[in-house]
């Protein structure tokens, strides 16, 4: 305030001191209006956002990237909503750096995976979800927490799901049918929550039986490989032995047609030698009969070991054998009576 | 000095008026809605629309109260379902302040509201898992069939690959456990606009029960497979067998069939050659007699022959037989 204790020694000069001095706030304090006015009075909205206006708290409307004015000292307030940009929420995991929203990973991914599947099972069930903010009004204004709010009914949605499928279509065939099925429920769910968020996509990432299973359903995989394996083997030694076998039998039947062959030849060929022999025959019987008995035991005699010739006067008289060291045939069979 | 006592009074009033000019004033955020008090009594309706509002300066207060839809988090419940099953279940709600005056007088503020929804909907959650089989909060469509994996199906596998059969199924319960608390809510002004069970768990303690089971179910299915292909295998191994013996048998018979015509063949030949006139025949029979005495007298053999014998005809007697 003026009244402070002034120098005696200079009078002249205290009035118009004071005088210029309270002017001088006046416009100092006008221009620090204006000026801070002016330094408040725009705003610029990045290019994947769009800034939301409110005027005494009340919405205004939507303005597209670029630089904007607005009324200063609290009038005006804009909020810069990012409605190009896609954002994702990781459930039963949670990935570490950067991260496209405050809610993107879960305080507790290990309850978030536990699940029951629809054959009473239990389950462990990885996703991600993406989406976008496409009404920022009502992003901003119908829903507190918008992006807890996700989160929660991704976790119901994924689990109504999982709970209609048995564990054998949640870890291998039903896995598409699992993602389509839950971006539906998810989509229909962020509509009636108003949430102004578009669920873009759902995917499944790792969906394992619990880890104190693991093994049994390993073995599964093992087992229908065994099976592959002996039945594999099984047609291999089929294929190592039916070419084979069936080889053989046409080795088999080849060779008997040799045979015939050989047979008829042979026997033709006997015929016709016998046919040419008779004819001869028949011209002489009698002496060809003569010479070919005595051909043939003049030549068969020479190679027989012992030979007796008995007479019929001496029947009385037994011959005594000599025994050769060899066996020797003493039947009577051929005792002269060729004809 | 009075020039300044003039601004100091001009300043004085300025500040006054400004305290007195900007307490009648208030604004309303688009999330909000409020309630003017006058003395700690809730007067006139609630102001709802969002923007710069006039009120009675110093005596009139201004309570905003949340207009959107507002979380409540469930405790996560441990409870038995109807087949006493021990599972913990956590659920969810979103709700909003929708008769402002009523939530106000009643409940006041959110944690007094938080802690009602936690009692209503906390205790119908429990009486209604209580009356429900597990499946029931498990299964949502009971009309859904599950589809089956080719290399899995096939052969008895009793239980396992089927939804059990339900009878409400979820969506029904929190249809049920929000309608009952809607009712109860509806008191303190707050409407419920879903509820939803986040998670079902087994109880820790009876996990280990579930494990087990789920490895014999396992293990049942290796054993199938293990039996099939010990079943496959010797399946192939009766076809090699059946093959093997069919090409065999085939081949023998073949070859018997054409031995047997060449044999045929031959004794067909020879029979028109030897036979073709009764001196034939004979003299084929003298040619193999006489081939024969080549066979049957060897190094071994004794022959005792008679002087009677054509060979020694002429040993005794040099005459003729015709003689």
């Amino acid at each position: 305030m003026p009244e402070k204790p002034v120098p005696p020694l200079r009078p002249t000069i205290r009035p118009p001191t004071i005088r210029i001095s309270w002017t001088a706030i006046a416009v100092v304090f006008v221009a620090l209006l204006i000026v801070a006015g002016m330094l408040t009075s725009y705003y610029t909205v990045g290019a994947e956002s769009e800034g939301v206006v409110l005027r005494f708290g009340r919405f205004i409307n939507t303005v597209e990237p670029g630089l904007h004015f607005k009324i200063p000292f609290g009038v005006d307030e804009v909020i810069v909503v990012p409605t190009r940009r896609q954002l994702k929420l990781e459930f039963g995991f949670a990935t570490q750096g950067y991260l496209t929203n405050p809610v993107q990973t879960g305080a507790d991914p290990a309850a978030e995976k536990s699940m029951v599947t629809g054959d009473l099972n239990a389950a462990l069930v990885e996703w991600v979800v993406q989406y976008r903010i496409d009404d920022p009004k009502q992003y901003l204004f119908d829903v507190r927490n918008p992006g807890t709010t996700l989160r929660d009914l991704s976790e119901a949605a994924m689990r109504e799901v999982v709970g209609d499928r048995t564990v054998d279509e949640l870890i291998t065939i039903g896995r598409q049918d699992i993602e389509v099925e839950a971006l539906a429920r998810m989509q229909d769910m962020a509509k009636r929550y108003h949430l102004g968020i578009r669920v873009d996509q759902v995917q499944l990432k790792n969906v394992n039986p619990p880890e104190q299973v693991q093994a049994s359903f390993n073995e599964v995989n093992k087992a229908q490989q065994d099976r592959e394996n002996a039945i594999n083997i099984a047609n291999g030694e089929y294929n190592k032995a039916v070419p084979k076998a069936k080889g053989e039998a046409d080795q088999a039947i080849r060779a008997a047609e040799g045979y015939r062959f050989k047979r008829v030849n042979e026997a033709e060929g006997d015929a016709a030698a016998f046919t040419a022999v008779l004819e001869q025959y028949l011209k002489a019987p009698e002496i060809t009969r003569t010479r070919l008995y005595l051909e043939t035991m003049s030549e068969a005699l020479p190679e027989t070991g012992q030979k007796i010739i008995v007479d019929e006067s001496l029947r009385q008289l037994l011959p005594v054998l000599p025994l050769s060291t060899k066996p020797t045939d003493l039947s009577p069979k051929i005792n002269g009576e060729a004809h | 000095m009075k020039q300044g006592c003039i601004i100091a009074a001009a300043l004085a009033l300025a500040i006054f008026l400004f305290l007195v000019f900007s307490g009648s004033f208030y604004t309303v955020h688009q999330t909000e809605q409020v309630i003017i008090t006058q003395f700690g009594q809730a007067i006139g309706n609630p102001i709802t629309e969002p923007g710069l509002h006039f009120k009675t300066p110093l005596i009139q207060e201004v309570n905003s109260l949340d207009k959107r839809f507002l979380e409540w988090d469930g405790a996560p419940v441990a409870i038995p379902t109807r087949d006493k099953t021990y599972i913990h279940v956590e659920t969810y709600a979103r709700w909003r302040i929708a008769d402002p005056k009523t939530y106000f007088v009643r409940l006041r503020d959110e944690r007094s509201a938080q802690s009602r929804l936690e009692d209503i909907l906390g205790s119908e959650t429990r009486n209604s898992i209580a009356k429900h089989d597990l499946i029931e909060i498990v299964r949502t469509d009971k009309n859904r069939q599950p589809l089956h994996d080719e290399t899995i199906k096939g052969g008895q596998t009793g239980a396992l690959g089927i939804l059990p059969p339900i009878q409400y199924g979820r969506l029904k319960i929190e249809e049920e456990i929000k309608a009952a608390a809607a009712e109860k809510l509806a008191g303190f002004g707050i409407d419920v606009l879903d509820f939803r069970i986040k998670r079902v768990n087994y109880n820790p303690d009876v996990l280990a029960r579930i494990y087990q089971r789920m490895i014999s179910e396992r293990l049942q299915i290796a054993q199938r497979f293990r039996s099939e292909g010990e079943g496959e295998s010797a399946r192939i191994a009766g076809q090699r067998d059946r093959d093997i013996n069919e090409i065999n048998s085939t081949a023998y018979r073949q070859v018997q069939q054409i031995r047997g015509e060449a044999d045929a063949k031959a004794t067909e030949i020879y029979a028109r050659a030897y036979n073709q006139s009764p001196q034939a025949a004979e003299f084929y029979a003298f040619l193999k007699t006489l081939d024969a005495y080549h066979k049957i007298f060897t190094k071994d053999s004794t022959l005792v022959l008679s002087t009677d014998s054509d060979l020694f005809s002429l040993l005794k007697h040099t005459k003729t037989k015709g003689e």
